[in-house]
């Protein structure tokens, strides 16, 4: 059952689909793959992308607000892209406030945008 | 499905059994998405809860009728230690765990119905219902 999240590699950023409902474990092994994956191809940016996420609770939340500043330590914005109005009214509904987090609608506004971030 | 109404807490994967439980009975009462977001997550708190604070408990989802509306209902009960000052985890931003759940104010606002009982020594009984509309 213990799935890993695949992380792809275009030119300097790292792309990540999460495409099923996340577990403990699977988030906490993401995290630890993630930072892995940076380190070894020195990427400077990271697209999250939730598209296929119905729902985050506190624990996914706190799990992906972690992941964005251990990278931002390890020198990569990271971008969040896809976030359902479902998630997004939950989310704030819950008391959940994902501060100082660059968001995009989808992949490719995500990836333009870390773009524009990266060169300026 | 509708025959199994209650998942045992007992290790993480089990939060994630009573979340998927609490959704197909959304789904199946007809919820829309944004509804059934918040009850998944709602489930998904208080089965989280039950795991950190009291090593084990129940989550029961049961579907409801009152006043000819129907709706769901989450029963989190637990034989823990029990929550010693009621008032102050219902304050926004109060967290024992470390930042862990984002707490029963979070619940209560995603739900329309809320109740606690808690006895010190005893347990925690937290009932949350959603209306659909």
């Amino acid at each position: 059952m213990n799935v890993r999240i695949p992380i792809l590699k275009l030119r300097d950023c790292l792309i990540v689909s999460i495409q099923w409902e996340l577990d403990d474990q699977t988030a906490i092994q993401f995290q630890e793959d993630l930072l892995k994956k940076l380190h070894e191809t020195s990427a400077r940016g990271v697209v999250i992308d939730l598209t296929s996420i119905d729902f985050i609770d506190s624990f996914i939340a706190k799990v992906l607000g972690d992941v964005i500043s251990m990278s931002s330590l390890m020198g990569a914005r990271v971008v969040i892209t896809g976030i359902q109005p479902a998630v997004a009214i939950t989310l704030i509904e819950l008391g959940i406030r994902l501060e100082d987090v660059m968001t995009a609608l989808d992949l490719e506004n995500g990836l333009d945008k870390l773009q524009l971030e990266l060169e300026g | 499905m509708s025959n199994q109404s209650s998942v045992e807490i007992l290790t993480e994967w089990d939060i994630v059994a009573a979340r998927q439980l609490g959704r197909n009975v959304a789904k199946e009462l007809g919820f829309g998405t944004v509804d059934q977001a918040r009850i998944t997550t709602a489930i998904s708190e208080l089965a989280r809860n039950i795991y950190l604070y009291a090593g084990q408990g129940k989550i029961e989802i049961q579907r409801v009728t009152e006043k000819g509306l129907n709706g769901i209902m989450i029963i989190a009960t637990d034989n823990g230690p029990g929550i010693p000052d009621i008032r102050k985890v219902m304050e926004d931003g109060f967290s024992t765990s470390g930042g862990l759940g984002a707490g029963l104010p979070g619940v209560k606002r995603l739900m329309d119905d809320f109740r606690i009982d808690t006895n010190l020594g005893e347990g925690t009984d937290i009932r949350a219902t959603k209306w659909l509309r």
